[in-house]
């Protein structure tokens, strides 16, 4: 063991083997982003839009959001991240819909979109539309509502809870004031008095005890269940329309998740809102849902009711997924997983991204990547499998 | 947090101990007859008896050679220190607290107010820089920050000197004031704009040198800041980016900012020694140097004494203040 | 490189990798757990993609462009004006030229009126002579050619920086390496070591020490410089065993510090596999941009003169030419003596600066771009 393997690092199998960008495909790939990302910002950028450029038409008037064929990419050094990669879909109005998937998959920054809120500059919608029809009945095309619009958005009609409630909240101010500042930004007229009365009021109502002390005190006092909980009483302020919980309940203990779940179950009853609720937890897809959304590797392969997924699922991945929980009822030992990796998000195969994965793949699953095929009004799936669509489209049939 | 003061000055203690034994090393450079040498003047002139001589060798430990004599030296010259008997000068034939005294405030104004003006032109241009990250302001501004950390500070005070001073014909060369107009006495007004005028240029080269690291530092926190998940809360909230810049990340950036910046006061008495010297303001540093290029031994150890307890309070100082500016320190 | 760096390299793999080395607590049957990647999956390796982003920092370039550009001009430099012209660092020449000569002087007359006598006459000086083509940049004071010994200025600057750094750091390392590991009272000794140091105000000791050292006849001016390295030294450790100290805290409480531990391999192992590889990064950076602050330090005491002794050439003496206090006529009217030794320092502190920073941006796995 000589000096110089000392201090070299093993050696990898598989990844120290694999081919290496080369120097000019990376300046290639640097120059490209650099194009794009600036056409973007410019864009985004523009002050004083003319409406008309960015007001549209609701396919379906029940619906609050329609994600119509939405790209979002990130435009990093390695090459071009296609995060959601045609993606479509819709949250009627007071309905829960809950996207489920594997982390990296795509369904954070489906969410992220439909706040504006993608880590700009590398990150930026691309193709395809946002449809929300707001309070006032106007419909707006997320995509192209410049920044300064989108403001009066966020926090007031669509508001969204995050996965860290232990660093979501800014440490140096108290508890009130932040809270206070949602609604003294969104509402007319409100004054700081009638500010902390609705703050207190609502943090009463999502189960904080002693809500006036809470309201003075500062987040690091508080512990990570209270603060999800303060999360959502921010959400709630403002009579959302539509409420996004990206995995709300991920970092928190088993115990507390329990409580918080059974405070969204609560709230989901109160407000006349819809919920967009992100996660990899079928349990809680189970409790909350009414519509389930699965995507994989950016794109949607099932969607459908909760009923539908959970019963009759179509797509070996959401079949797979129903069967990797583990479930008392389980006369094996070993739990089941599915083999296999997600693919490289950025060298994107033409054929179906379940591909090297799925049990039951046949021969023509190496073609083309498989359309959507309509079950039932609500009951999509992309796959091959199951022939050719056994329900007749209607007017109504979304993709 | 009574406790935690009393620990951290306690603390403080041990370390300016520690200093001041280092301090005291120095003495031992002293070649056996510098103090005669130095004192033979003041000797011959009466201002000192044989006796003074002998207790100055005494105190610098030059009297008894041996580890028991220089441990005695040192603790007589720690005790004459910690009671305010910093010794006495050979070079200015006064007590060492008497010129820190008489010259220290000229020292402090021309930093304090370098201080002030780097702060106002630091953060503002830190902030701007870490919004518009990899833009071009950002480069021009982290550009100019670095060439003042890489400027030695005699050059640019030439460099003005030769373009302000001496071609331009604005600013006056040196000194505090202009020695060939004579003032009323109770001129104070046109004394002080004098004086003001004449220090124009060393104040300058001062907040030049130092703008840049204030405005590293607060980019540098800044950005930290941004990245962080409350600000994603906070545009999620709709705020405008300016308020979630000014409002929300700066108030962040603030914590570090204060504990530092009020960590530098202290440091604000110790005066500038090369700068000092060169444009010849007769402040603390300018003093300093002399003392310390002629080897007037009690004066650089007082003075050096002097700025480890100034560098130590503003240690304490910076910690105290992080217990005010973040709720996330326990007051208990 | 080391872990730290690999992060980056994970964001493109998924998270399980093929141990090669012994089995990790043998859970039966699943020990090697290989990877599978799609054919066309490329990646960057570490080192690249260190490199990548430094070279992508224009400044990070523009830094290293200029670092080269002096280590040329004060190591081949000298070389080549030597062999072209054969100019030496303390070769006096002497140019004759024709130069003015003022004389004032104040007197009274026998009227009792105050007069001045005001005399122009010219003379004759064989030092400071103009840039000419053969001595590009003029000569100084005492007929040395500047331009030569810019040169020389900037090889004994350089010099002494990379070797009070190397100094530094391997004192530094030792030190937080002890106070890091061991913890304890070792730890406690240590730490109050650095805190005594840091609270020393550097400048003012420098200057004692040096004016010191400068006085003492007995040490010839050849071994000052020496001297000079270990009091820089000495007051300087106290930076890189703070931050050796601070990441070795950091790492032990690492997981895979514990992963170490579990599969049995030495403690002396432990420390130079996982500590040593991942402070370099962060040792570099600190390297780097302490360079300029030694060439500073260095500058600052050649131009009160207790530094770099004369008659060697330094760029801060060079610069004292200048010094308003010697009178004004270096300062206003030969620039070409004073001015291009401080661009230098500049530059050279500048360059380190730049390529230090730029270092740290590289090392970084967290830069968003």
């Amino acid at each position: 063991m000589g000096l110089k393997n000392f201090f070299e690092r093993k050696k990898i199998e598989g990844v120290d083997n694999t081919m290496y960008l080369t120097l000019r495909e990376e300046r290639r790939i640097s120059k490209e982003n650099n194009r794009i990302i600036k056409y973007y910002e410019r864009q985004k950028a523009r002050k004083n839009v003319p409406e008309e450029e960015y007001l549209t038409q609701m396919r379906d008037p029940n619906n609050v959001v329609e994600f119509d064929n939405l790209h979002t990419y990130f435009f990093t050094d390695v090459g071009t991240v296609k995060s959601v990669n045609g993606v479509t879909f819709d949250v009627p109005i007071g309905k829960t819909v809950g996207i489920v998937g594997e982390s990296g998959c795509g369904k954070s920054v489906t969410s992220l979109s439909l706040m504006q809120l993608v880590q700009a500059p590398t990150g930026q919608i691309v193709e395809g539309s946002i449809r929300y029809q707001a309070g006032d009945g106007k419909c707006y095309d997320i995509p192209k509502v410049p920044k300064d619009r989108m403001l009066k958005l966020r926090g007031k009609e669509i508001s969204m809870i995050f996965q860290e409630p232990m660093t979501s909240l800014n440490p140096v101010f108290r508890i009130g004031e932040q809270m206070d500042e949602v609604i003294l930004l969104h509402e007319e007229g409100a004054t700081p008095e009638i500010a902390k009365e609705r703050s207190i009021a609502m943090l009463k109502s999502v189960g904080i005890p002693m809500p006036d002390k809470i309201y003075t005190k500062y987040p690091h006092e508080l512990s990570g269940g209270m603060r999800q909980r303060v999360m959502i009483a921010m959400a709630l302020l403002c009579n959302p329309r539509l409420i996004i919980a990206d995995e709300p309940t991920t970092a928190l203990d088993v115990t507390i998740q329990a409580q918080i779940l059974e405070l969204l179950r609560e709230v989901k009853e109160r407000i006349n809102g819809s919920i967009m609720l992100i996660t990899h937890d079928l349990g809680v897809i189970a409790e909350m849902a009414d519509l389930v959304v699965v995507m994989y590797a950016g794109r949607i392969i099932e969607k459908g009711t909760v009923r539908e997924i959970f019963h009759d699922p179509k797509h070996p991945y959401t079949i797979g997924l129903m069967r990797s929980k583990p479930s008392g009822k389980l006369k094996d030992n070993r739990l089941y997983s599915i083999k296999g990796q997600v693919p490289n998000p950025i060298n994107m195969p033409d054929h179906c991204y379940f591909l090297n994965r799925c049990d039951m793949a046949m021969d023509i699953c190496h073609g083309e990547y498989p359309k959507m095929i309509q079950y039932s009004p609500t009951h999509f799936a992309a796959c091959y499998l199951c022939g050719e669509s056994s329900f007749p489209k209607n007017d109504l049939a979304k993709e | 947090m009574l406790k935690y003061i009393l620990k951290r000055l306690g603390l403080a203690f041990i370390i300016l101990i520690g200093a001041s034994i280092l301090i005291y090393m120095l003495s031992m450079l002293m070649p056996a007859d510098f103090i005669d040498t130095q004192t033979a003047a003041a000797l011959q002139s009466g201002a000192m008896t044989m006796d003074d001589v002998m207790r100055l060798k005494e105190l610098y430990g030059l009297a008894d050679k041996s580890f028991g004599g220089i441990m005695k030296s040192y603790f007589s010259w720690l005790k004459s220190a910690l009671s305010g008997d910093l010794g006495f000068s050979f070079l200015y034939q006064k007590p060492v607290t008497k010129v820190l005294s008489e010259y220290i405030w000229l020292s402090f104004m021309i930093a304090f107010i370098s201080y002030i003006l780097e702060i106002a032109i630091g953060i503002p241009m830190g902030i701007k820089a870490s919004v518009n990250q990899y833009s071009a302001y950002d480069y021009t501004v982290s550009v100019f920050a670095m060439m003042g950390t890489a400027l030695p500070s005699f050059f640019l005070s030439a460099l003005l000197l030769n373009v302000f001073a001496i071609k331009l014909r604005i600013f006056p060369l040196q000194g505090l004031t202009t020695a060939t107009k004579i003032f009323d006495k109770n001129a104070y007004i046109q004394i002080f704009l004098d004086k003001a005028w004449h220090l124009v240029l060393p104040i300058t080269v001062l907040t030049l040198l130092n703008a840049g690291y204030i405005m590293k530092f607060t980019r540098t926190n800044m950005l930290e800041v941004l990245n962080s998940d409350y600000i994603r809360t906070a545009r999620a909230k709709g705020l405008s980016e300016k308020a979630v810049t000014y409002k929300h990340a700066f108030r962040n950036t603030m914590i570090p900012l204060v504990t530092t910046l009020s960590g530098m006061i202290p440091g604000l008495f110790g005066g500038a020694m090369i700068t000092e010297t060169v444009f010849a303001i007769p402040g603390i540093g300018y003093m300093a140097l002399r003392a310390t290029l002629q080897g007037d031994i009690p004066f650089i150890m007082g003075y050096n004494m002097f700025l480890a307890v100034l560098t130590v309070l503003g240690m304490l100082i910076s910690d105290l203040m992080y217990m005010v500016v973040d709720p996330r320190v326990k007051l208990s | 490189m080391s872990n730290y760096l690999r992060s980056g390299l994970m964001m493109m793999t998924t998270e399980k990798e093929k141990i090669t080395e012994s089995n990790v607590n043998g859970n039966n049957g699943n020990n090697n757990i290989e990877l599978e990647l799609e054919h066309n999956f490329r990646v960057i390796s570490p080192g690249r993609m260190v490199a990548k982003r430094f070279f992508k920092s224009r400044l990070s370039v523009a830094g290293l462009i200029m670092i080269i550009f002096v280590f040329l001009f004060s190591f081949v430099g000298p070389l080549i004006v030597d062999a072209t012209w054969g100019y030496k660092e303390t070769q006096v020449f002497k140019i004759e030229r024709v130069s003015d000569m003022f004389t004032t002087a104040d007197f009274t007359g026998p009227d009792g009126m105050k007069y001045t006598y005001y005399d122009k006459s010219q003379t004759v000086i064989t030092f400071k002579a103009p840039p000419s083509k053969d001595h590009w940049l003029g000569t100084d004071t005492s007929g040395f050619d500047i331009f030569t010994r810019l040169m020389y200025g900037g090889r004994i600057s350089l010099v002494i920086s990379f070797i009070v750094i190397f100094l530094e750091t391997f004192i530094g390392i030792i030190m937080g390496g002890l106070a890091g590991y061991f913890g304890d009272w070792v730890d406690l000794l240590i730490m109050r070591l650095v805190d005594i140091f840091s609270s020393l105000p550097t400048l003012p000791i420098l200057l004692v020490l040096s004016a010191t050292i400068s006085s003492i006849e007995a040490i010839p001016p050849e071994h000052r410089i020496y001297y000079l390295m270990a009091f820089i030294t000495l007051l300087g450790w106290t930076g890189v065993a703070r931050i050796v100290r601070g990441q070795i805290l950091m790492l032990r409480e690492q997981e895979y510090m514990m992963a170490a531990t579990t599969t049995g391999i030495s403690s002396f192992h432990k420390i130079f596999r996982h500590l040593i590889p991942n402070t370099m990064p962060q040792l570099i950076v600190t390297a780097t941009l302490g360079l300029g602050g030694v060439i500073l330090y260095e500058s600052t005491l050649s131009f009160l003169g207790i530094g770099v002794p004369f008659p060697r050439a330094a760029w801060g003496s060079m610069i004292a030419l200048a010094d308003p206090a010697k009178g004004q006529d270096i300062l206003a009217n030969y620039p070409n003596m004073w001015v291009p030794a401080g661009i230098l320092i500049v530059v050279t502190v500048l360059g380190f600066s730049f390529i230090g920073d730029g270092l740290r941006d590289a090392f970084d796995p967290r830069m968003k771009r």
